[in-house]
Order: structure tokens, then C-alpha cells, then sequence
């Protein structure tokens, strides 16, 4: 038996060893955290959704009510649900979301592998002040990052502004409130998201690999294509739900620069609220969200434990 | 591989990249010390606009008040996390291992919406139930921020807690010393730097919230974003492009130092590595 398989054995005893009441405060404090404040909350959404709404603190009638008979009586109420699909507004907004993140999450793709490849192609220590770079605005204020493009984007703003300048176009392009802007902002916001696993991807490659497809007769080209880009999927695929997932559900950047032209499902979750004061729509709205991301969310925790084994 | 040949293409790629990353950031800040109220129409220098977000009170207060919410949350994160953090990776296979690990990484991509009206409808029905919290406010804000800061710490830790020698540990554990005593005395100065980046995170992550802060968040509690966000809504003012420069420069400052301490700790130490 080596060294390490006898370390590894001697390791897994002892983590299988039954634990002090220490051991277990340990694990029980951080669960029940959790539990409490990221778990719990799911179930009173769900609850919320299917209560009625009426006008008073809080704006939802109980569920559990004791009738007069003395029984305990259960009133669900699936008509917020059925509004939701009533109302064409609903589905537009959500089919408008998955349109503009899923399109943000290509554009921030085409964008974010490139940089990714360019910089694991660097030496140290540019490489890591190149990441540096990318890390650095994500700590910068999200919202001043999406107000810098209000700024550029309005009609008389700095693009417009320089497109007119350079003679291209002579009266400006309504650039703001549209679903490009709003697509902009999102690429902006998450690129950094996009960037930084694929590197990681590529940065665990083994940089022989690709040496022996050149040696074997593959084009630079073909090196990329054939070699890389396959070993380097699973950074792709987490990149793409670290986008994708978040801006699906996005409020600011369609409110800052979508205006009212467009509707994101984020939005509408936030008006009913914040403006309609309708808890318990709102609510249908946050668990039909759910829904449409629980596979998504799925596989990206799936890639998560994954990634946790493989580097243990 | 292309050693010999000037690699246009890598400069090419970094060059747009990186100015489509800084070039908007770049005129925030430009754009801070115009003298035109207009954002977009240069009219002159001046600092003028440093001076009114000095003089801003509403805007000071908040400041204050995020900053508070901010080291408070990123403190119970850190100590959660790092929790959450050495179960999962030193306790091997347990009961709700998996829960644990889902409800770590949900936060991460969990939209905002979701998770801030779930908190709220939460601290409702306690309140309700308990009579905890009363009202809502700062305490809810900390709560929520601490909830989801604590993922982050997790992921960060336990990436540096896999990285970490064990033998160290192992040979304390033997020599006689009680797990907790070699937890303090060895794990956490090895993955003290990792501490320090997730307090860090969470620290900006808590300070950088709107969605969240703003569902949980009662009357006279007003954070930073919830006032820079009202205020962007009405217009593009150049009170808004001082603070982002004052922003962007404070966090250049500290990561920069942070990235120098780590680099300058690190360094005498691969060799040690089998």
C-alpha cells in the first residue's frame, strides 16, 4: 500500500469517528442558519402565493383560519396563479427575460472566452494584474457601474454624441430604453462572471495536450476548436449559469435602462410589491421564477459539488 | 507555442476587453470634475461636485448606516462561514451534507427579487409569531446580508482549506492537542488570508446591495444604494459620477494593497509543498 492511499485511510477513519458535542455546535449552527434564513424563507413564499390579498398589515389573509365549527380549515386560493396566465403582460415579461438574459449570456460569451484564452495565454505576473483587472470593477458600486451607461447610451449622450461626431449617422439612434441597453448593461455587470471560471478551466488544462495535437499535424486553429474549447466546457457551462441565472431575474438594469419599453419578469415582481402592494401576486411571481430556473439552478450546483470532489 | 511570433491576436482581444471593462468607469470619472450640471457637456473643470456630496447629508447618513450594516454582516458571515466552510470540507460524509451544499451555492446565482421578498415575507411571519424582530430596519438588513455573504465566505474558504497542507494538523492531532486547539492554533493562521478576502467580499457585497436591502429594509433605514438609486432614477446628476470616482479609488487602493500584502506572504512558501 503507498503512503498516500495509507494517509487517505487514516483520514477517512477519523472523519468517520463519532464527534464531541463541539464537533457537532460546529455543523449545527451554520445549518440552522441557513435553514432559517435562506430555507424557511422559500416555504413562506409559497405559503404567501396562496393566500388571497386583502388591504391591511400585513396584506394577506391567513391561510389557516379555526371555523366556527372548531375545525381547522385550509384555504388555498390558486386564482393569484391563474391571473398570472390571464393576463398576457405576465408571460410576455417572462418570455422577454429569458429572451434578453439568454441573448446577454451568448454576447457576454463571445466576449468573456476570447479574454479568458488571451489571458491564460499570458505570463505571470502580468497575468495575474490582468486579473486582477477583471476582478476590480466587480467591487466597484454594480448600480454607478450601470448609471456610467446611461450616461454613454442616452440620445444626447456620449455614443450618440461621437457617432454624430465621427459623421456616421445626424440625428441620434434611441439608444436608451431599448432591449439593447439593457443587454449592454447585463454584459457589462456579469462579464467578470463569465470570464473567471473559464479561465479557471483553462488555466487547469494541461498545456501538453494541445503541444501534441500541433505535433500531430492540427492547425492553431484546429488546436482551439479540437482540444480546447472541449476541455475547457465545464467552465463554459458554469459561466453561462452564472449569467444567465442572475440576469433572467434581474430589476435594476431593465429599470435603469429599460425604462418602461421593457419588461423583465424581475420587474414586475418588484412593481407588484413595491407599487401594487400586492403580496401574495408578487409572490406567485417569485415561485413561478422558480420554477423556470430550478433546472438551471439544478445544474449549477450539480457543477458546484463536482468541482468541490474533483479537488479533493 | 507562438513564442517566436508577435501574438496580435491575444493583445488585440485584451485591448478591446479591458476598454470595454474601463472605458465607462473611465468617464464616471472624467465626467465627476466637469462644471456643467449637464453630464455630457464639458464645460470646464471643477470640483464643485466633491464639495455638494460633502455637504449631502441624507446622502452622509446613509453612507454611514451602510457602512455599519456592512462590517457588522461581513463579520457574522466570515465566522459562519468559515463554519460551513471546515464542516463540509473536514467532516467527510454526514447527514444533510448535500442540503448544505445546495444552500450554499443557491445564494450565489439566486436572483435578488426572489431571495429579498422571501426574507421579508420571513421576518413578517415571525414577527407575527414571536414578536422578533419588531419592525424593520437595520437588524433585517444585517440578517439578510449576513445570509448571503455566508455562501460567499464558504466558497472561498473551503477553496484554501482543500489547498492546505494537513500533515500540520495531523501531527498536532497526534502529539496530544484537542481538535479546537489545532483548529486555532494551526488551520486558522494558514487560511487566515482566505478569511480576510471573504470578510472583504462580503464586506462590499453588503454595501453594494439595493434588491435585497430594500425588501427588508424599513422606514428611516435608508442604505447608500437605496438613496444612489432614487436619486439616478430622477437623472444623471454629477453628484452621483464624484462618488463613483471616490468609490472606484478607495476599492483601486485597498485591493491593490491587499493583492501586494497577499503576493509578498505567499511567496516564500511553494517549496514547502510536497
Amino acid at each position: 500500500m503507498t503512503v498516500s492511499a495509507l494517509v487517505a485511510r487514516i483520514r477517512a477513519r477519523r472523519s468517520a469517528r463519532p464527534r464531541s458535542w463541539r464537533a457537532r455546535l460546529v455543523a449545527a449552527v451554520p445549518m440552522v442558519w441557513l435553514l432559517v434564513f435562506f430555507l424557511a424563507p422559500f416555504l413562506f413564499v409559497l405559503k404567501i402565493a396562496l393566500a388571497r390579498s386583502r388591504i391591511g398589515i400585513p396584506p394577506y389573509e391567513p391561510l389557516l383560519e379555526w371555523a366556527e365549527s372548531g375545525l381547522l380549515q385550509i384555504r388555498l386560493n390558486l386564482a393569484n396563479f391563474a391571473f398570472l396566465f390571464e393576463d398576457p403582460l405576465y408571460t410576455s415579461a417572462y418570455l422577454s427575460a429569458l429572451q434578453i438574459a439568454a441573448t446577454a449570456t451568448v454576447i457576454c460569451l463571445a466576449i468573456g472566452y476570447p479574454m479568458a484564452y488571451a489571458i491564460s495565454k499570458v505570463r505571470q505576473p502580468l497575468r495575474n494584474m490582468l486579473l486582477m483587472l477583471v476582478i476590480l470593477p466587480f467591487w466597484t458600486s454594480f448600480l454607478i457601474r450601470v448609471y456610467a451607461w446611461i450616461g454613454i447610451l442616452k440620445n444626447e449622450g456620449l455614443l450618440n454624441g461621437f457617432l454624430m461626431w465621427l459623421g456616421l449617422i445626424d440625428h441620434p439612434l434611441p439608444l436608451l430604453h431599448s432591449a439593447f441597453a439593457v443587454q449592454v448593461g447585463i454584459v457589462y455587470s456579469y462579464l467578470p462572471f463569465m470570464i473567471l471560471p473559464i479561465f479557471a478551466a483553462l488555466d487547469r488544462m494541461d498545456p501538453t495536450l494541445s503541444e501534441a495535437a500541433q505535433d500531430l499535424g492540427c492547425r492553431p486553429f484546429e488546436v482551439i476548436l479540437k482540444v480546447t474549447i472541449p476541455l475547457s466546457l465545464p467552465g463554459v457551462i458554469a459561466g453561462c449559469l452564472l449569467v444567465f441565472i442572475p440576469a433572467a431575474g434581474e430589476f435594476v438594469i431593465p429599470d435603469l435602462l429599460g425604462g418602461s419599453n421593457v419588461l423583465m419578469i424581475g420587474s414586475i415582481l418588484w412593481n407588484e410589491f413595491f407599487l401594487n402592494r400586492d403580496w401574495p401576486v408578487a409572490s406567485a411571481v417569485a415561485v413561478m421564477m422558480l420554477i423556470l430556473l430550478v433546472v438551471p439552478l439544478m445544474l449549477f450546483q450539480r457543477w458546484q459539488e463536482r468541482q468541490e470532489d474533483r479537488k479533493a | 507555442m507562438s513564442a517566436r511570433r508577435r501574438p496580435w491576436g491575444i493583445v488585440t482581444v485584451l485591448a478591446f476587453g479591458y476598454a470595454f471593462l474601463y472605458v465607462p468607469i473611465a468617464l464616471l470619472i472624467i465626467y465627476s470634475f466637469n462644471e456643467s450640471k449637464l453630464v455630457t457637456v464639458w464645460s470646464g473643470f471643477s470640483v464643485k461636485w466633491y464639495g455638494e456630496l460633502a455637504r449631502n447629508e441624507q446622502l452622509l447618513t446613509a453612507a454611514w448606516l451602510s457602512l455599519r450594516i456592512a462590517f457588522a454582516s461581513a463579520c457574522g458571515a466570515t465566522v459562519l462561514g468559515t463554519m460551513a466552510a471546515y464542516v463540509l470540507d473536514r467532516f467527510g460524509r454526514f447527514r444533510g451534507r448535500t442540503l448544505m451544499t445546495g444552500m450554499i451555492a443557491a445564494p450565489l446565482v439566486m436572483p435578488e427579487v426572489i431571495t429579498g421578498l422571501a426574507m421579508l415575507l420571513l421576518f413578517v411571519a415571525m414577527e407575527q409569531l414571536t414578536g422578533w424582530p419588531e419592525g424593520r430596519g437595520s437588524t433585517t438588513i444585517g440578517i439578510a446580508h449576513t445570509t448571503f455573504a455566508t455562501a460567499y465566505v464558504a466558497i472561498v474558504v473551503r477553496a484554501r482549506l482543500k489547498q492546505i497542507d494537513r500533515s500540520l494538523e495531523e501531527a498536532a492531532l497526534d502529539l496530544g492537542a484537542k481538535p479546537w486547539r489545532v483548529f486555532f492554533a494551526i488551520t486558522l493562521p494558514i487560511i487566515g488570508p482566505s478569511l480576510a478576502a471573504g470578510w472583504l467580499l462580503s464586506f462590499t457585497l453588503s454595501l453594494d446591495d439595493l434588491v435585497i436591502a430594500s425588501f427588508v429594509s424599513g422606514p428611516g433605514s435608508s442604505t447608500l444604494p437605496m438613496v444612489i438609486f432614487s436619486s439616478v432614477r430622477l437623472g444623471v446628476s454629477p453628484q452621483i459620477n464624484a462618488l463613483a470616482t471616490v468609490f472606484v479609488v478607495t476599492v483601486a487602493v485597498i485591493v491593490f494593497t491587499a493583492g501586494r500584502l497577499l503576493t509578498r506572504r505567499d511567496r516564500p512558501r511553494p517549496a514547502s509543498r510536497a
